[in-house]
């Protein structure tokens, strides 16, 4: 136990905005659909990441639910989001996302 | 019950009928079901009359209530749809139904060639209806419909001829000039409704009676100069009085039956109607008295100069409306609408007669273009001899003796009224009967082959002749004594020698300049020539209105309202929130990329700029 409690918080918070950091970035100057999918798993594990932290640091089970939460909506969404990428390269043969600038099919 | 409706229904059925179906009728049964209707009407009136007799009060019938209301200015208001008849109106309904029928049989001949023969018909029957509305009216909201109505069928009969821009012109000219008038009855009757709480005859005068004779400007006084600009409006007196003359673009059967005899002389009627409210106030009845003389002599001066047969005999009709308004003017109500009644004849006669002249010369109104007329249409002749004798007062023919008692009252009231009258008597002959040497005597000077008319046109205007010469032993006034009282001032033989003589002399000076000495006028005219021209320019009274009224409105109407407030206001605000939206949203449609990267690079912009702003403002406590 002593050996968890010698990280401090901060620590777990810094390691959280480059997770989230990495991911908005990615996101913003990729143009690959799928890993701008996968930046997004990133930017919502970041977040996960300062839940829990800040739940196991004030004894409340609040953060590791909402954590729990979000990694269901992560993974509906991925269900979701992998199948219109498939729709998207099926109709379109690419997955940039500069190619794919059109409202219309 | 006595069914008064039925008199006004019957031409407003001859109207439907026509008026929906007469398109596709033959000429024949638009003439039955026009005159049937005007001829019915006059039967009922007759019937009407003879079974109310001796007719010593009015008979009111109610026939609905038209709207009410329990709090207004502390009075209940009641307004139906009621009609009354009493001797003024049984004057008046036989003048309107008796020569209504006349002309409308002369119209048979007139406008046999014209195009619209279904719709002047309907319209000659519309007009009816409202007129006899107007004379029925048993209180003053009636009266106002008929008077309205007879308005809207002199606008659409003045430009019957629509497609001739001057007769579309004086058509909105009459309609726009009588707005004014009627903007003035309307206060009158706002005014009347706040101080009685009704507008029936039947309570308004009797209360009315009971007050003092106001010594000052008071209410009533104010009611009866109200009335009387409705009454110069559709009297055609000074100031409103510029849209007879025009109104000549009608067919002459309109001339005749609206603009000489009957839709004219409404105003007459109306302030005859309110004799009760003019005796209570002394200033509003001087008022009619001399806006009624300066008319007579005004139009009269103006007539003495005019080339245009129909135009002399339309400022004729003004100055004789003149004469009436000076009659009621001076308390003499009685005397005034007799005269109503035999400028009714007479004049009716003088139109139908200038309209078989002009019939009879295809189409020429212009006086020096006739002349030598008397052999080639001798029943026109006599007939139009009978009306011009009457209106210049010719002893004991119908003129005569109404204009004596009008002048006589005048004497009575104040001589100088008198002697304006007889001066205008004498213009009145002289430019009559210059019309008539002009047409019937000397060469004729004109190219196309005249014509004597045919019956149909003839017949009415035999029985009008009958009437101007006879009319004159109808004794009106006496007749009309349980409506307006005794008149007092008995007949003074001297004055009544000097007004026929006034007209005498009018008619030997006319002899003189236009048979005996052609050339006199002519060297009269380049002597005089400035008044020659101011006449014949009549005071330029049009041009003065069109720039002191017309000019301004119409600038006014154009910078301001249109260009001003209409484009530039109204429009403006319309067009620039609009075009504002286009910018704003020219700017904004490049955020709608369609590129993903941009969007993210938007929210995480947006995300940054709100915790900022978070951070800042001290939000997140």
């Amino acid at each position: 136990m002593t050996s968890l409690t010698a990280v401090p918080l901060s620590w777990y918070l810094t390691l959280s905005v480059i997770l989230f950091v990495l991911g908005v970035t990615g996101f913003v100057i990729r143009r690959n659909l799928i890993t701008a999918f996968m930046c997004i798993e990133l930017m919502l594990n970041g977040v996960n990441l300062s839940f829990v932290a800040f739940s196991y640091e004030l004894k409340q089970v609040d953060g590791h639910i909402y954590s729990f939460f979000v990694m269901v909506v992560a993974a509906a969404e991925a269900a979701v989001g992998l199948a219109i990428i498939l729709a998207v390269f099926r109709s379109r043969q690419t997955l940039l996302s500069d190619e794919v600038n059109s409202m219309k099919l | 019950m006595h069914h008064f409706w039925l008199i006004p229904a019957l031409p407003l059925a001859g109207f439907l009928i026509n008026g929906i179906a007469g398109r596709r009728f033959s000429k024949t049964a638009v003439n039955v079901v026009a005159i049937g209707s005007v001829l019915l009407s006059f039967l009922w009136t007759v019937k009407t009359i003879l079974g109310l007799l001796p007719l010593e009060s009015a008979h009111v019938e109610q026939y609905f209530t038209w709207f009410e209301s329990d709090t207004m200015f502390g009075h209940g208001l009641r307004i139906g749809f009621d009609l009354a008849v009493d001797r003024l109106t049984a004057v008046m309904l036989m003048v309107v139904t008796g020569i209504g029928l006349l002309i409308h049989i002369y119209a048979i001949g007139y406008m046999w060639h014209e195009g619209g023969y279904y719709r002047f018909f309907a319209y000659m029957n519309l007009f009816m209806f409202f007129m006899l509305i107007l004379v029925l009216g048993a209180n003053f909201l009636v009266l106002f419909v008929g008077w309205e109505g007879v308005g809207l069928c002199s606008y659409l009969l003045i430009g019957f001829y629509f497609l001739k821009k001057s007769a579309s012109d004086a058509g909105k000219k009459a309609f726009i000039v009588n707005r004014i008038g009627d903007f003035g009855f309307s206060l009158g009757m706002f005014l009347i409704v706040v101080n009685f709480g009704s507008l029936d005859f039947a309570k308004v005068f009797p209360t009315v009676a009971q007050l003092p004779a106001e010594q000052g400007f008071g209410a009533l006084t104010l009611i009866g100069l109200l009335l009387l600009v409705g009454a110069c409006g559709k009297s055609a007196q000074i100031p409103l009085y510029v849209w007879l003359p025009d109104a000549m673009e009608g067919p002459t059967p309109v001339s005749a039956l609206i603009h000489a005899a009957t839709m004219v002389t409404a105003g007459v009627y109306m302030t005859a109607r309110a004799s009760v409210i003019y005796l209570h106030a002394p200033i509003a009845m001087e008022a009619v008295a001399w806006v009624g003389l300066a008319t007579a002599i005004f139009s009269a001066s103006i007539g003495l100069v005019q080339n245009d047969i129909k135009r002399v005999f339309a400022y004729s009709t003004v100055s004789q409306l003149g004469y009436m308004f000076l009659g009621v003017g001076v308390g003499a109500f009685s005397a005034g609408i007799f005269h109503l009644v035999t400028h009714a004849f007479f004049k009716a006669l003088l139109f139908l007669g200038a309209g078989s002249v002009i019939h009879a010369l295809g189409g020429e109104q212009d006086l020096r273009h006739m002349g030598g007329l008397r052999k080639s249409a001798p029943v026109t002749f006599l007939t139009l001899l009978a009306a011009a004798l009457a209106i210049s007062g010719f002893p004991f023919t119908s003129g005569f003796f109404s204009k004596d008692e009008i002048l006589v009252a005048a004497y009575h009231h104040s001589p100088a009224l008198f002697w304006v009258g007889v001066i205008t008597a004498g213009m009145t002959a002289f430019y009559v009967f210059r019309a008539i040497f002009l047409t019937f005597f000397g060469a004729y000077r004109g190219h196309h082959h005249p014509h004597e008319s045919p019956p149909v046109i003839l017949l009415p205007l035999v029985a009008l002749g009958v009437l101007s010469l006879a009319g004159g032993f109808l004794n009106v006034p006496g007749f009309l004594e349980p409506v307006f009282g005794r008149q007092e001032g008995g007949h003074d033989p001297s004055l009544v020698f000097i007004a026929t003589a006034s007209g005498l002399a009018g008619i030997a000076i006319a002899w003189l300049f236009y048979v005996a000495r052609p050339g006199l006028p002519d060297a009269l005219a380049r002597q005089f020539g400035r008044a020659y021209r101011l006449l014949y320019d009549k005071y330029r009274i049009d041009e003065v209105y069109d720039a002191l009224i017309v000019k301004p409105v119409v600038n006014g109407s154009r910078d301001l309202l249109w260009r001003g407030a209409d484009v530039g206001l109204i429009d403006g605000t319309a067009n620039g929130i609009g075009s504002v939206s286009r910018s704003v949203g020219g700017v904004l449609r490049y955020l709608q990329s369609g590129s993903i990267t941009s969007y993210a690079a938007w929210v995480l912009f947006g995300s940054i700029l709100a915790i900022l702003a978070i951070t800042v403002l001290g939000g997140a406590r």
